[in-house]
């Protein structure tokens, strides 16, 4: 069964029509959810609303849930499924610029687009931050190369790092989403709430 | 009058399920910031193609005579701007609109979310993608990576909070 596409039950050719039709998708939920408002998604950093945190962590315990029975009752290949490869530094180094970007903007990737698309003139100016960021790298690339490419450690899971199986991460990933939402619950009970 | 914004577990639940309709037709999960690096690939390679051929991080992408345009997430990035708009429009938030605090100006907003924006698209390239293609679908595949781009995400924004509070609240 699936993925569909690599294992060409469907053609090749179909693929970027699913690719937008995935768009509509998430672009469509993202703004339904109110990540189309820069304030509204920096509140969890502030307890005030913590949508993004709610969505996030929601969306990914869903995925990873739905992969995993998707593979048990043999619905998917799991081993034709992307993992992102694991370079210890850049990602950590990466991530930590991400995250001041995002206290900075307001936006990530996604959500500037998705807040574009209905007429944010911040988001607009995100998008073309994002631009000339990415092309920054590129020019930077010779001398950033040897540590973009330091501390490779594979396409690895987090399970086979802990050791244990992916059934028992899933279970530890839930319940510190669990976690997090009682946390976000009180935050947001003690912190007066805005609508943007 | 304005329409309110959907649960927030409802939209998270949602989301995932259109996270793994990716995963189950094309063997891959969302992504963002990988079409703007076709864009600004493109972009070079029309402007200055010698320097584009030459170079370790453009010639990847320009293999073959191949169009960088022409890739899932580029598509997938259209369809989340058709997306976007069509919710905007059906809650009636469609509005060229700079939203800022009250404590701050229109202009000082912009050059914030042009710096944000400037620092999230150069970790995006050293992290391997941002929020969508590292942190959400590498943990939903269960990757370290995924797991570490995320706290490191997450964590850093947390850290710094206290002191861009006043351009928020």
């Amino acid at each position: 069964m699936g993925p569909l596409i690599p294992q060409e039950i469907i053609g090749e050719g179909w693929n970027f029509f699913i690719a937008f039709a995935v768009g509509i998708g998430f672009g469509f939920v993202l703004e339904q959810a109110g990540f189309s408002s820069s304030r509204k998604l920096a509140g969890v950093f502030y307890g005030y609303d913590a949508v993004v945190l709610k969505v996030f962590f929601t969306a990914a315990v869903t995925g990873m849930l739905g992969l995993l029975y998707f593979s048990l009752f043999d619905w998917i290949d799991l081993n034709l499924v992307w993992v992102n490869p694991t370079f210890l530094w850049s990602a950590i180094v990466g991530g930590v610029i991400m995250g001041a970007g995002f206290i900075i903007g307001g936006f990530c990737p996604g959500t500037s687009v998705c807040a574009a698309a209905i007429g944010k003139i911040d988001a607009m100016v995100f998008v073309g931050g994002i631009f000339i960021g990415i092309f920054a790298f590129a020019e930077m690339f010779p001398i950033l190369k040897k540590f973009y490419m330091s501390n490779y450690l594979g396409q690895v899971k987090l399970s086979e790092v802990l050791g244990i199986s992916q059934g028992a991460l899933a279970f530890f990933v839930i319940l510190a989403a669990i976690g997090m939402f009682w946390v976000a619950e009180i935050a947001e009970k003690k912190f007066p709430k805005e609508e943007y | 009058m304005k329409t309110k914004y959907m649960n927030p577990y409802l939209a998270g639940v949602l989301l995932g399920l259109v996270l793994l309709s990716a995963f189950y037709f094309s063997g891959r999960g969302l992504g963002a910031s990988g079409a703007v690096k076709s864009v600004v690939v493109t972009t070079v390679d029309a402007v200055a193609p010698e320097h584009a051929g030459g170079s370790g991080f453009y010639s990847k992408y320009l293999k073959d005579g191949k169009n960088p345009l022409n890739s899932w997430l580029v598509y997938e990035i259209l369809g989340v701007l058709v997306g976007g708009f069509l919710s905007g429009a059906v809650a009636g938030r469609l509005k060229f609109k700079i939203e800022h605090s009250p404590k701050i100006t229109s202009k000082k907003r912009l050059i914030l979310a042009g710096m944000g924006g400037i620092l999230f698209g150069f970790g995006s390239q050293l992290g391997r993608g941002c929020t969508s293609g590292s942190a959400l679908t590498g943990m939903a595949v269960l990757s370290l990576a995924g797991f570490v781009t995320m706290m490191a995400i997450f964590g850093t924004a947390f850290a710094l909070a206290y002191f861009f509070r006043k351009n928020w609240i």
